[in-house]
This record gives structure tokens, sequence and C-alpha cells, in this order.
């Protein structure tokens, strides 16, 4: 039991460091910013989490004490790293890409990179 | 074996901090040095918890989780310099 134990907590912290690793090699790997932009929101959180079950696990089995710290801290992560890639993208747009470069939106709306935003309805 | 999975580990994100201040340095985008700095944080955090595990306390969950909150407001607070050359308008 032991052994089965220390076998689960040794396999997530190894897949946890390959995750980590690969998306820190995605980054200097990729060619293009919006590339890069794949790598590391998506690789290092699933590494992060593989380290935040290897840890839950340790403190379960070999420690004996049940704690869900890191739920809250894989939660976090997790709630906050669209929001991280989706302003990088934005910066990356606003410093690169022309209105011109981009399609029309189809809307009655332009895009919310270099139009004003619609006003309140109240308004009027 | 814990002790070798935790040195692998560590070996791993040690060499992605390294990897990301090279594009730190690099980088020829504005986003890629924000991408980088975001990157580091989260291999930060991992690394907090890996040495929480390697001394066996529980002390590091909290300021794992003050830098993944410090992390994020940062990343944002510079997206948002960049994007509007103010933080809070």
């Amino acid at each position: 039991m032991d052994f089965l134990a220390e076998l689960v907590i040794a396999f997530f912290l190894v897949v946890s460091g390959v995750f980590g690793f690969v998306g820190s090699f995605g980054l200097i790997k990729l060619r293009e910013t919006m590339q890069r932009l794949h790598a590391p929101t998506k690789a290092t959180t699933l590494g992060v989490g593989g380290v935040l079950i290897a840890s839950m696990l340790y403190f379960l089995l070999i420690e004996g004490s049940l704690s869900f710290h890191e739920l809250l801290i894989t939660l976090f992560l997790f709630l906050t790293a669209p929001i991280v890639a989706h302003f990088i993208a934005k910066t990356f747009i606003q410093a690169n890409i022309r209105p011109s470069d981009v399609p029309p939106t189809g809307g009655e709306h332009g895009w919310s990179m270099y139009n004003d935003p619609p006003s309140d309805r109240r308004e009027e | 074996m814990i002790e070798a999975a935790l040195t692998f580990a560590f070996g791993c994100y040690g060499l992605g901090l390294l990897f990301n201040l090279w594009r730190i340095t690099r980088g020829p985008d504005v986003a890629d040095r924000i991408l980088a700095l975001d990157t580091m944080v989260i291999n930060v955090i991992a690394l907090l918890i890996l040495y929480g595990i390697w001394h066996g306390t529980a002390v590091y969950y909290e300021a794992s989780m003050l830098v993944a909150m410090v992390g994020f407001v940062s990343t944002v607070a510079y997206c948002r310099f960049v994007l509007r050359g103010d933080i809070i308008e």
C-alpha cells in the first residue's frame, strides 16, 4: 500500500514536470507570437495541476492529513488562465495588426479593438 | 522514489524558468515578454508547492496562493498599461 501510494505520487510528479517543461520549451520553440500563446497557457496550467494533485495525495496518503488548499489554487489558476491569454492576445493585436487586416464583423458593431463600444440603449 | 521524482520535477521547472528568461530577453514583441513573465509566475507556483512537498510542511500553500493572485493582477496590469496607457481609468 505504501509502495503503491509512492508510485502514484511519483507518477503525478513526473507527469507535471514533463508538462511544465514542454510548456516552457514551446515558448522558445514556436515561431510566431500567436503560436507561442498556445504552449504556456495550456501545458503549464496542466503541469501545476499535476503538482497540486501530487501534493494532495502526498499529504493524504503519507502524512495522513486531508487538505483542500490545493483545489483553491487549481480553481484560481483555471479561472485566470483564459483571461490572461485573452489580454495578451489583445496586446499583440493592438500592436501588430491594423484595422485593414481584419475581416468585417458582419454585425452592426465593429471590432472592439478599433471601434468605440456601442452606447447604452437607455441614453437614447 | 518520491525524492527522485521531486528532483526530476525541480529540474524540469528550473530549466523552464531559464527558457522563460531567454524569451524575456529575446522576445521581439511586448506580448512575448508579458507571456514569458506570466509563465515564470506559474513555474514559480509549481516550484513553491514542490518545495512544500520536499519539506513535508503545509506552510507554502498560502505563499503560492499569494503568488498566483499577485501574478494574475500584475499580468493584467501590464496588458492594461500597454493597451490603454493607464491601468485604472
